[in-house]
């Protein structure tokens, strides 16, 4: 409020000017009747001043209504949309979970939120709505220049003002007009100068905040970008947690035991369990040191069954259910062109027709090359099962008309 | 104590009186805006508070230094060094949450509520129970926040997501409990110090050196009591008022559903939002009494805070006593009228199982004590509602311990039964929060203005004598404003 166009600065102009006349008023209520002649004298830029609100005085002194309620609807509404926006866009868009088998969008169990954020936002608009419409904070004004109006105003007295930026603004006028209408001690209320920052000073501290604002902004960028980043360095600890414990990991060292190891080997004599490997043909698929040519168990027609299910769960997907190779993850390997895949070999291939029992079991074992093994994953039945079921495949492939019984060649197309 | 009062003698004076003849004095001496604003700004403009005052803060600040030893010790160990065990997983965290979160209550519903409906006997007691709701929920919020064990995590409660992308889950209670107390601490900080920026400028104005008026200055922001500034400050009053008031009823509801929202037999119960809520403001309207009697005494504000002030309280917790006894009675009821044997049982075992003490404490405490109420000289009388207002914190105390422990140390699978221990810095640590609250408490009440003395202006008769608006109180005669002074 304190207008410095009012009357143009010129150099030989005294530091101070006036800023209002002031008058006090022992009570609200003769406040509130001069200020109702204050207001029918036509001033504009004028104001009355007093310890709590004054009930009448908005009619009074011919004050509009605040459009704070619009404001303070709006932030609600901005809060009531956050709420909900947040909650269905991260729980059923940008990550989709399903809690206790609700809907990923169920707005019952959104409500809570959306209501506090409401509240909140509401809360937000309706002070700092109403400080932003008062000019609040504003340590300095010009009435703070009174010594009466500080020490009595929010105590116990009544006061009017009409300032010198009002259009009809004349000392001695506004002057003769409080005295009129009861106003008490009547006084002129000038504005000491303003305390001017010098140039060079206000340059660089300008500078200063600026150079430190773009540092502070430093730390939330680096975050920033480190969360829409990989990187090969392991994640930063500041607080070791259970994942970070100290202990001893496979190939370290251990100063606690004699050899220096870690990884403990077994004691002499015993076998673990699931580990006694004690048929060479059965576990290993050896026979005389040679892999064997014939299954290790009896070839029935459950077997077969029972390696068909057992290849479709661990074979199918990369050797194709036909064992040709173009298994569902071969297939999209191959789309994506990355390079780095290679093929399985196709199962009805010369190589693995001729390839031992034996070997195709220590295939599935072991792996073979490319191929990961699957020893630890499949029974040994099971696993002599598969190789069972990958001749009867490689058969189908490769029948001659020698395969058919001859009683039902004629059923041949 | 440097007072321009310092003749008067501030007197106990009986303002009860409720011949409808009458309008009722809620200002007993020195009804007048200068009077108030000096008894008022005494506390602060001291040289020295009351002697008794360095003794209590001296109390509160031992404890307040074992609370910082036994979360230090917490956060160093981490949550074994609690009594919880499996199955009472929520254990004295959760109690002293719910239980502080509840006295939170009162200071909003005060000057909210109350502010709603007319009530202007508020005026003399809202500011300090608006002080009074935050210190208590900083005391609450405190204990979420420490019975995470990791600390650090505690980022985690936040909408944020974490660095898999997965977000918090809004679909828990406990998440909605994050969003409402920390909105309920926010708006009731922002409640309360929007009242206070009148008051803290007339600290300023009234400041003898520079420094306060320098601190003072800037929390009041430069209020120049403008009449401009009035007419939105009160809208936005009148609409902060409005936004609590349904904000109160909220939090204690949500809060409730940590418990409701389970399927633990005694806690799956519907009645539980406006039980907790009765409680809460119960619970809230003792602390206050707690807090009022002794201050009003050790500031000299026997005047502004009178019985009658007292009086009123005591009935608003006469009537949410009887609510929170009813609600007992409900929970019983439907435990029977729903057939379902697991929460028939759990209520049997709450009245007379391993923690019917417990129970029965809760109950003399909280449904049987209030009933002195009804008589007029125990509203009356201070000593008498001191020890009652006590009782009554103890009573909502062990309402929750009652709710938690009972509950859940014996559910559904007997062979998991067990009893709830706490260990010494259980109580440490909640005996430590009374601490901090205290602290805070007495700072307030030693640095910033304990009593809204623009709104009690505002209500005084001298400030409705204007045509077209009624006198709010009648007239006071010299002799009912204690001006025949000795
Ligand atoms: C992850 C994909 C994948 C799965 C699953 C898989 N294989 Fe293979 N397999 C391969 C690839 C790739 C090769 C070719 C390896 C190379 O040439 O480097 C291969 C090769 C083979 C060979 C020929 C090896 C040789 O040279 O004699 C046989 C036999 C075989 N797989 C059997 C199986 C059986 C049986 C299963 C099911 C237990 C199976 N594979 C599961 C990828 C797979």
């Amino acid at each position: 409020m304190h207008d410095h166009t009012a009357k143009p600065q010129t150099k030989a102009e005294p530091s101070t000017r006036v800023f209002a006349v002031l008058a006090e008023f022992p009570s609200g209520d003769e406040m509130l009747e001069a200020a109702r002649k204050v207001r029918d004298a036509g001033y504009t830029k004028w104001d009355t001043h007093s310890p709590y609100p004054v009930h009448g005085i908005d009619e009074a002194m011919g004050i509009r209504r605040t459009i704070l309620p619009t404001i303070v609807f709006v932030c609600g509404l901005t809060g009531a949309l956050t709420g909900l926006a947040l909650q269905w866009w991260t729980s059923s868009v940008y990550y989709p979970v399903i809690v206790s088998g609700k809907p990923m969008f169920s707005l019952p169990a959104n409500i809570p939120i959306i209501f506090e954020l409401t509240v909140l936002f509401s809360a937000f608009g309706a002070v700092f709505g109403m400080f932003a419409l008062n000019g609040l904070p504003s340590l300095y004004h010009g009435i703070f220049n009174s010594g009466r109006f500080n020490s009595r105003m929010s105590t116990d007295r009544f006061y009017i003002s009409i300032e010198a930026a009002d259009p009809k603004f004349n000392r001695d006028s506004a002057r003769k007009l409080l005295e009129s209408i009861g106003g008490q001690s009547v006084e002129v209320v000038e504005e000491r100068a303003a305390v001017e920052f010098p140039p060079m000073l206000r340059k660089w501290g300008i500078t200063a905040l600026l150079v430190l604002g773009a540092f502070a902004l430093l730390p939330p960028l680096y975050t920033l970008r480190a969360r829409t980043r990989t990187s090969e360095v392991t994640r930063m600890q500041l607080i070791w947690d259970m994942d970070q414990q100290p202990r001893f990991r496979a190939q370290m060292k251990n100063p606690l035991f004699a050899d220096g190891r870690a990884m403990r080997p077994q004691v002499p004599g015993t076998v673990a369990r699931g580990e006694a490997f004690a048929d060479d043909h059965l576990h290993r698929g050896l026979v005389d040191g040679r892999f064997a040519a014939t299954n290790a168990l009896p070839v029935t027609e459950s077997l077969l069954q029972r390696g068909r299910k057992k290849f479709d769960i661990y074979c199918a997907q990369c050797h194709g259910l036909d064992g040709l190779g173009q298994g569902m993850i071969s297939v999209r390997a191959e789309r994506l062109q990355e390079g780095t895949w290679v093929p399985p070999l196709s199962l009805h291939d010369e190589v693995v027709r001729t390839r031992e029992d034996g070997h195709i079991f220590n295939t599935i074992t072991n792996g073979i090359r490319t191929m990961p093994p699957y020893g630890d994953q499949i029974r040994v039945e099971d696993r002599w099962a598969i190789v069972a079921y990958v001749r009867a495949l490689q058969r189908s492939q490769n029948a001659t008309l020698e395969d058919v019984p001859s009683d039902r060649r004629g059923e041949l197309p | 104590m440097v007072t321009r009062m310092s003749t008067t003698v501030i007197r106990e004076i009986d303002n009860t009186s409720n011949d409808p003849r009458q309008r009722p004095v809620l200002i007993t001496q020195g009804a007048d805006f200068g009077p108030i604003t000096d008894s008022v700004s005494a506390v602060a403009e001291a040289a020295r508070p009351p002697k008794i005052w360095y003794v209590a803060m001296g109390i509160s600040l031992c404890l307040t230094g074992i609370l910082g030893a036994s979360v230090g010790y917490l956060i160093w160990m981490g949550t074994g060094i609690w009594g919880l065990q499996v199955p009472v997983a929520w254990g004295y965290a959760i109690v002293n949450f719910v239980f502080w979160v509840g006295i939170g209550h009162a200071g909003t519903l005060i000057s909210a509520i109350l502010f709603l409906f007319r009530q202007k006997w508020r005026t003399s007691i809202n500011r300090f129970a608006e002080a009074m709701t935050i210190f208590a929920v900083i005391c609450a919020g405190m204990f979420p926040g420490i019975h995470v064990g990791r600390v650090w995590f505690e980022y985690w409660m936040f909408p944020i997501p974490n660095y898999l992308n997965l977000w918090p889950q809004f679909r828990s209670p406990l998440l909605w409990d994050v969003f409402a107390v920390s909105t309920y601490m926010t708006v009731s900080l922002l409640f309360w110090y929007v009242g206070m920026v009148p008051d803290l400028a007339t600290f300023r104005d009234r400041s003898k050196t520079r420094l306060r008026q320098v601190m003072y200055g800037i929390f009041a922001l430069g209020w120049r009591g403008s009449s401009r500034q009035w007419h939105r400050y009160e809208v936005a009053y009148l609409i902060l008022a409005a936004l609590a008031t349904p904000l109160v009823l909220s939090v204690h509801s949500i809060v409730s559903f940590d418990f409701a929202v389970s399927i633990l037999p005694g806690w799956h119960t519907t009645i539980f939002p406006p039980y907790f809520v009765a409680g809460a403001i119960f619970s809230g309207f003792a602390m206050v009494m707690t807090l009022a009697i002794p201050a009003r005494a050790m500031f000299n504000l026997k005047h502004i805070i009178t019985l009658r002030h007292l009086e009123n309280m005591n009935k608003i917790m006469l009537v949410t006593g009887m609510m929170v006894g009813y609600a007992y009675s409900i929970e019983f009821f439907i435990a029977w009228y729903s057939g379902n044997p697991a929460e028939a049982f759990a209520f049997i075992n709450r009245a007379f199982g391993p923690y019917a003490w417990a129970y029965w404490t809760m109950v003399s405490c909280n449904v049987l004590s209030p009933q002195v109420f009804w008589f007029k000289w125990c509203r009356t009388s201070i000593p008498v509602m001191f020890v009652i207002s006590i009782l009554i914190n103890i009573g909502m105390w062990f309402e929750r311990f009652v709710i938690v422990a009972s509950s859940l140390s014996r559910d559904f699978l007997p062979s998991s039964w067990g009893y709830y221990i706490p260990t010494r810095w259980d109580v440490l640590t909640f005996a430590g929060s009374f601490g901090l609250f205290m602290t805070l408490f007495l700072l307030f009440c030693r640095y910033l203005p304990m009593v809204a003395m623009a709104e009690v202006k505002s209500v005084l008769p001298q400030a409705g004598r204007h045509p077209g608006h009624g006198q709010y109180w009648g007239e006071i005669t010299p002799e009912e404003n204690g001006e025949d002074r000795p």
